[in-house]
């Protein structure tokens, strides 16, 4: 299981960092977003992968080894929520600098 | 308490009180903050004077309190001998100069601003006298630095003023800084940061190898701010302040920080032979440097400027001597100059404002129109030059005895003295060109205003500062001689000396230099005087502190930046983005390198093959996505959602429910954020493309760095995921999230109860971010070619031309009719699943994040099927207030616990009983959750509702509404 999860935080940002070196704006927004789930995967899986370990405390808490590593999923949450305020603040910087300087290259101008 | 505690901290907390009261003064009341400003200032000087009984000689009084006790930290103030005399010279010239502002101060002005930052620096410069802990003093330090920069640039509107503010400010604002890294290594090396302790500690720490660096440290700290040699140059600039200011700052207060750091630490520091030559040097050099750069200023005001300087390197050459008997000369001349000086800047001021100018060169014959000023300035004056009868004569007659006593056998034994001489000589040619140019001499040719005496209450506390000028000068013993000895025995315990203040000591040697001084002084005034007269001030070149610091920091501030950016492709984001990765990677490659990267067998073996498969689609959502966000837009962001919701799954499956949520709904607003945007991005129509070679190349070399990044990412997280966690502290929070924290949802518990500062920080965030996307977007203006209305609505709008009934019947007014009602429909709905998400939060999966972006996700909702007029029609919005309540209610609920004494957000629960709905635990928590809530709700519907405004914008921008019948 590990290995596929691993691939795939590998594929993401792959494209991720491809988009991110694009010269288009909307390319590099799509690469952020893409680079950020590899990101929150990432983190989620530094606590190591469970698959059925219950993810809430039951009434009789029972082995607490048998519960999910609460910390990563904490601090992944926290993640999830910053990466969208970034995606957001960024995407309205683009629209700015779209509207001011009419292009959507990321430097503001066109080099061809 | 004791009185004597009680007396030092209404002494401190007095200005500060009256600060800020001033501050909140209206602009124009200028008696009212005069008042304040009086009362403070002679409330100070009364108590620092009953104070006095408290002190004696050996022992300081201290009060005592806890700062930071984790840290070892005491707010410990301390009122010795010597921090008394500061204390009267802070209060009394304080009062004096409150008064005189008074009525030197323009109407025009803000007075009250005056007043107030007046006050919190006589506040900050009597905490700096009373710290008995060295960060204190450093914090108080800082703060006079801070400070005298906005009272140097209270009337911001000059040029002079801002750059004299700013040098001033870096110069003792970098000085302070290397003041705390001296104090903090003398600190280390005694073992405590009480004053008193390290005080007591001299021999060890002139034995310890950190005394070089730390006295070294301390040093550039004095010396910046009392503005030795090579660092004077701000002062002078700094006389660009309003003259009260200067009256206070650069004679009495400020400048005299450092020399009364050096006094204090002197037991500790001095008797060596770097602190010898390194004070010493500075202080003669300061000493001759400022009395000879004084005689050429064609202002009143850099005379007594570059005249401060060379008093102030005076003291500093009296305390590098390793003499008691020099500390006791230092300090009274301290005393002696802070008195002449302040009068004598006022006078400065005070013509200033009967004549319009300070230029030594327009001015002459004042005697005629202001005789009292004249009278009064001249005595200050001559005790500036050394004049018997005076109290500079006392101190300097001191000076001179230890410029011959300080003999260590070696060839320079005489340079001291003559120097002594020649600078003294220099002090009584500026003082004569003082008195002589400005209120002797030549008629005045056009003067501004025609002269007058002063307001009475502007020459009083000349008046005043003059006749302590002679007092002290004819009856030292009787004035200054008991505060003095206190002080000095304060400072050097059984080290103090035995003197007598007197005027008449005899035909000294002493004696002999002052009236040679005096003399040659009176030659070269005489000689030079027409000369002085014509020129134009002392061209320095290159060689002007001034100049050079200019050079300095437009090297730092433009050349260098300048020559980076030409070096490294700046305003090109892609070349810096390549650097920055390929960096990162390098650095990760290095960090990795060996055995710190080991690679265990899977832990879970089998590979579940829908596990395998989701994420075969996962992969190809992904490079799908970045094949297509060039020229398919829309595709591409579908595809990112597909990659998104593939990770949701992943959550789900691998135990975390509480992450799938949270990331399924941001994946939504994002999704219908972008979509928002799109609109505005310019059209790209897929061409045929040909990559010239550069562009083939580029393309290859981002692919490698891709190849490499996404490589070493699933590398690393393959080690991370097999590699076994031991000692994780996730342990603690599963055994105490329900005990401690009242919740069975041990994510909820974390971010609301145990890290619940993150979380309040994370809100802030969030809240600032849609803060700035509003203001962002407030003045965004679409660009042309997307203001033309989207191809459909032109077909719409052609449609309604040919039968306008049947058009409306069938386009706008059907226009998402049926998805519209069914959003209607479900709006309480989700707002009701979103209460739910919220009030199970702590016990299952949900919580305040999750809830309040499904509520906004059901605002948003309304948006798209109603159109933004329909909605604002109807519902009220107000995201803002959304976000404001939702951080005040977080911080009220942190604060809360500051009412049980608890820190800051300690969580408290209790179980309620609901009857037959069962018990169930109510924690505090809770609260702080509705604050993190209302503050997503508000932040994504700020953010979305911004975007969603453009569309009005369009129309707005080129011809009035009602166009946009559209969606509404």
């Amino acid at each position: 299981m590990e290995i596929v999860l691993a691939a795939a935080i590998g594929v993401l940002t792959t494209s991720g960092v491809w988009l991110v070196l694009r010269p288009r704006t909307f390319q590099v927004i799509v690469g952020l977003t893409l680079l950020s789930y590899a990101v929150t995967l990432c983190i989620f899986a530094t606590g190591g992968l469970r698959i059925g370990a219950e993810p809430v405390l039951r009434e009789k808490a029972g082995e607490l080894v048998n519960y999910a590593d609460p910390l990563p999923q904490a601090l992944v949450l926290t993640a999830i929520v910053i990466s969208f305020a970034t995606t957001a603040l960024l995407l309205v910087v683009i629209l700015a600098a779209r509207g001011l300087t009419g292009v959507d290259h990321v430097d503001g101008k066109d080099r061809d | 308490m004791t009185r004597a505690e009680l007396l030092l901290l209404l002494l401190l907390a007095i200005p500060f009180a009256a600060s800020a009261a001033a501050a909140l003064l209206k602009p124009h009341a200028r008696n009212v903050a005069a008042a304040l400003a009086i009362g403070a200032m002679a409330s100070g000087l009364a108590l620092t004077a009953s104070l006095s009984g408290e002190i004696t000689a050996a022992e300081p009084v201290r009060f005592t309190a806890d700062w930071a006790p984790s840290l070892g930290l005491e707010f410990t103030l301390r009122a010795s001998g010597f921090s008394w005399v500061f204390l009267m010279l802070i209060c009394g010239v304080g009062l004096l100069v409150s008064v005189y502002a008074r009525y030197y101060m323009s109407p025009a002005d803000p007075v009250p601003r005056f007043y107030s930052l007046l006050l919190a620096f006589a506040g900050s410069m009597i905490g700096l006298v009373l710290s008995g802990n060295v960060i204190l003093l450093v914090v108080f330090w800082e703060m006079t630095s801070l400070l005298s920069f906005l009272l140097i640039g209270y009337w911001h509107g000059g040029a002079a003023a801002r750059e004299g503010a700013r040098t001033a400010l870096i110069v003792t604002s970098g000085g302070g800084f290397c003041l705390l890294m001296g104090l903090l290594l003398l600190a280390r090396i005694a073992g405590s940061h009480d004053l008193d302790v390290i005080l007591g500690q001299g021999q060890a720490i002139r034995e310890s190898e950190l005394y070089v660096p730390a006295v070294a440290l301390i040093l550039l700290g004095a010396f910046t701010k009392s503005a030795q040699f090579p660092f004077h140059f701000w002062l002078p600039q700094a006389m660009a302040a309003p003259t009260p200011v200067s009256a206070y700052l650069h004679s009495a207060t400020m400048v005299k920080a450092g020399v009364f750091l050096l006094v204090t630490l002197w037991p500790v520091l001095s008797g060596t032979e770097v602190w010898f030559w390194t004070v010493t040097v500075a202080g003669l050099t300061t000493l001759v440097l400022g009395a000879f750069l004084a005689i050429f200023q064609n202002d009143l005001k850099g005379v007594l400027a570059y005249s401060t300087i060379s008093h102030l390197g005076l003291i500093t050459f009296l305390l590098g001597l390793d003499s008691p008997l020099a500390c006791v000369a230092a300090i009274f001349h301290i005393v002696n100059h802070a008195v002449f000086k302040a009068s004598l800047v006022m006078a400065a001021g005070a013509i200033d404002h009967e004549v319009g100018t300070r230029d030594i060169r327009k001015l002459g014959r004042l005697v005629r129109f202001m005789p009292v000023t004249t009278v009064l300035a001249t005595v200050a004056a001559a005790a500036m030059a050394g004049v018997p009868l005076l109290n500079g004569f006392l101190s300097k007659e001191m000076f001179f005895e230890e410029t011959l006593a300080a003999r260590r056998g070696l060839p320079i034994d005489l340079l001291p003295t003559v120097v002594a001489v020649i600078a003294s000589a220099f002090s009584v040619v500026y003082s004569l060109r003082f008195v002589g140019g400005v209120f002797f001499g030549n008629e005045p040719a056009d003067l501004p205003k025609t002269p007058r005496e002063p307001p009475v209450w502007m020459v009083a506390p000349i008046g005043l500062l003059a006749l302590a000028c002679l007092l002290v000068g004819v009856l030292p013993t009787l004035t200054v001689g008991p505060g003095l000895r206190r002080a000095a025995q304060s400072v050097l315990g059984e080290r103090t000396p035995e003197y007598t203040l007197a005027l008449w000591h005899g035909l000294t040697p002493a004696l002999a230099m002052s009236m040679t001084a005096m003399t040659a002084g009176i030659v070269i005034y005489l000689v030079f005087r027409r000369r002085l007269l014509n020129s134009g001030g002392l061209q320095l070149g290159l060689l002007s502190g001034k100049v050079l610091f200019e050079h300095g920091l437009h090297f730092i501030a433009e050349t260098a930046p300048d020559w980076i950016e030409r070096r490294f492709p700046g305003g090109k984001l892609q070349p810096q983005l390549v650097f920055v990765l390929a960096a990162g990677l390098v650095a990760a490659a290095v960090a990795v390198r060996g055995p710190a990267l080991r690679l265990e067998p899977d832990a879970l073996s089998t590979v579940d093959p829908a596990f395998a498969g989701l994420w075969v689609i996962g992969a190809a959502c992904a490079i799908g996505a970045a094949t297509a966000a060039k020229f398919q837009r829309l595709a591409a962001l579908i595809l990112v959602g597909g990659a998104g919701l593939i990770s949701c799954i992943s959550f789900v499956w691998l135990s975390a429910p509480d992450l799938a949520t949270t990331q399924l709904l941001v994946e939504v607003v994002t999704t219908i954020l972008i979509l928002l945007g799109l609109r505005w991005l310019p059209p790209r129509v897929r061409m045929p493309e040909v990559f010239s070679l550069p562009t083939r190349l580029r393309r290859i070399r981002d692919g490698a760095l891709a190849a490499a990044a996404g490589a070493g990412m699933a590398v690393f997280s393959y080690a991370v995921m097999t590699h076994p966690v031991d000692g994780s502290i996730s342990q603690f929070f599963l055994e105490r999230a329900y005990a401690e924290g009242g919740g069975r949802n041990v994510v909820n518990v974390i971010l609301v109860d145990f890290r619940a500062f993150d979380t309040f920080g994370e809100i802030t965030v969030l809240a600032i971010v849609a803060l700035t996307v509003f203001a962002l977007l407030r003045r965004f203006r679409p660009s042309l070619e997307s203001v033309e209305p989207p191809s459909q609505r032109r077909g719409q709008q052609a449609a309604e031309a040919m039968n306008r009934e049947g058009a409306r019947a069938h386009a706008f007014m059907e226009y998402l009719r049926v998805p519209g009602l069914i959003i209607q429909l479900m709006v309480p709905v989700i707002l009701l699943f979103a209460l739910h998400l919220f009030l199970r939060g702590h016990d299952l999966p949900g919580g305040g994040f999750s809830a309040g972006l499904t509520a906004s996700v059901a605002l948003i909702l309304l948006y798209m099927a109603g159109g933004v007029r329909w909605v604002e029609a109807r519902v009220t919005v107000l995201p803002v207030r959304w976000i404001a309540s939702g951080l005040i209610l977080a911080l009220a609920t942190g604060a809360g616990s500051f009412v049980f004494g608890y820190p800051f957000l300690t969580s408290y629960f209790t179980y309620a009983d609901f009857g037959a709905l069962g018990r169930t635990p109510l924690p505090t928590a809770l609260l702080f959750d509705l604050g993190v809530f209302a503050v997503v709700v508000g932040a994504t519907t700020l953010i979305l509702v911004s975007l969603a405004h453009q569309s009005l914008r369009r129309p707005r921008a080129r011809k009035p509404a009602a166009a946009d019948g559209g969606a509404a």
